[in-house]
């Protein structure tokens, strides 16, 4: 049965063909095990490279105002988009 | 011995930026050895996860002045002229202990720690700790050792709230030669490497508080380099297009350190703050 791949990009904006600055890979499948630091290039230059690698996209970030008061405040990578393979295993 | 010469503005200003320094082979080898065989042996008992009746429990809070004097070989490294202007430039002529704790990587350590920030979210803005991190002895990548995020300090994060993340365009491992120092912000994202070699990895975490106003400590002979504006721009690029916030707010913090309200960069600030009346 089908086992998931998640592939998470953390883009420079919220366009899918921006650059990415950071990574994470999360195989269903137990093959790969992926952990921090064990990459020094990302995978795919943008999440549109992915998706023309077959990766399908699950999640957008939404876009968000910032927060009264705290229009300056830096802390998760807000462009967040998690992308899926199912694979055979 | 002769008081090593402070950290100039534009190490400084790296440091704001970067929210690390890094310093190889600060540390003399003999000094480093001495220092090795002392944790080896046990070293000073760390606070931290201490038994409530260890006598390591009453040492945060304390002045680091003498409290390693029952371990010369430690006592000496902090007390290197290089080292001690290290500390003073950042944090202040009198420090404060916090904690400390020697970190050992076993021998093909294949884990990876997640990366995470140490502490708890820390919402403080013109004062910060900081975290020195000793690696006595050569350490190669494949021994790991710390791996640090440049650039990330200021964003607020609680502790391992950022384990989802994997790898960054940037990040760095700390592979130096033996003696060598890395001095952290205390709000850097980081995360001990495996270690691929069969020796085990040792490197010595001591964080400190300062106890004075963190402001114009160091060297400032260089205070108006014009450099230093473009130290504080760094884009480390991959927190992508927040980077103009990033120099936001290392522009206040060096407000802060230099005492100087009106300091600024390519008028980030300055355009915010015109609200004629």
């Amino acid at each position: 049965m089908p086992k998931q791949k998640l592939l998470v990009l953390y883009a420079a904006s919220s366009s899918p063909d921006s650059p990415v600055g950071a990574w994470s890979v999360f195989d269903g499948t137990g093959r790969e095990r992926h952990m921090a630091g064990d990459q020094d290039e990302p995978p795919y230059s943008s999440v549109l490279a992915a998706m023309r690698d077959g990766w399908r996209v699950i999640q957008l970030p939404p876009l968000q105002a910032a927060a009264p008061g705290a229009e300056h405040e830096t802390a998760f990578l807000p462009y967040e988009f998690v992308l899926e393979k199912l694979v055979e295993s | 011995m002769a008081p090593a010469r402070r950290l100039t503005s534009l190490q400084v200003a790296g440091f704001v930026a970067d929210g690390v320094l890094r310093f190889d082979g600060i540390v003399p080898r003999a000094v480093g050895d001495a220092a090795l065989a002392e944790l080896a042996a046990g070293g000073p008992p760390s606070p931290f996860g201490a038994d409530p009746a260890s006598p390591a429990n009453a040492w945060p809070g304390r002045p680091l002045a003498g409290l390693f004097r029952d371990w010369p070989a430690l006592a000496a490294v902090i007390e290197l002229p290089a080292v001690a202007a290290v500390i003073e430039s950042l944090i202040g002529p009198a420090p404060i202990y916090d904690h400390h704790y020697t970190h050992v990587i076993a021998p093909r350590q294949e884990w990876s720690q997640p990366w995470h920030a140490d502490a708890i979210l820390d919402p403080r803005r013109a004062a910060f700790d900081i975290q020195l991190c000793f690696f006595f002895h050569d350490t190669p990548r494949e021994m790991g050792g710390t791996m640090v995020l440049p650039g990330s300090h200021l964003r607020r994060v609680n502790e391992a709230a950022i384990a989802r993340y994997q790898n960054f365009v940037g990040q760095q491992a700390m592979a130096c030669p033996a003696g060598s120092l890395l001095v952290c912000h205390h709000g850097i994202w980081h995360c001990g490497q495996p270690n691929r070699t069969d020796r085990s990895r040792t490197m010595f975490k001591l964080r400190l508080n300062p106890s004075v106003p963190q402001r114009l400590l160091w060297d400032t002979s260089d205070l108006r380099d014009p450099r230093i504006g473009r130290i504080l721009s760094r884009d480390h690029l991959w927190y992508g297009h927040e980077v103009r916030l990033e120099i936001a707010n290392r522009i206040r913090l060096w407000r802060a350190l230099t005492g100087d309200p009106g300091f600024d960069v390519d008028r980030w600030l300055t355009r915010l703050e015109n609200e004629p009346r």
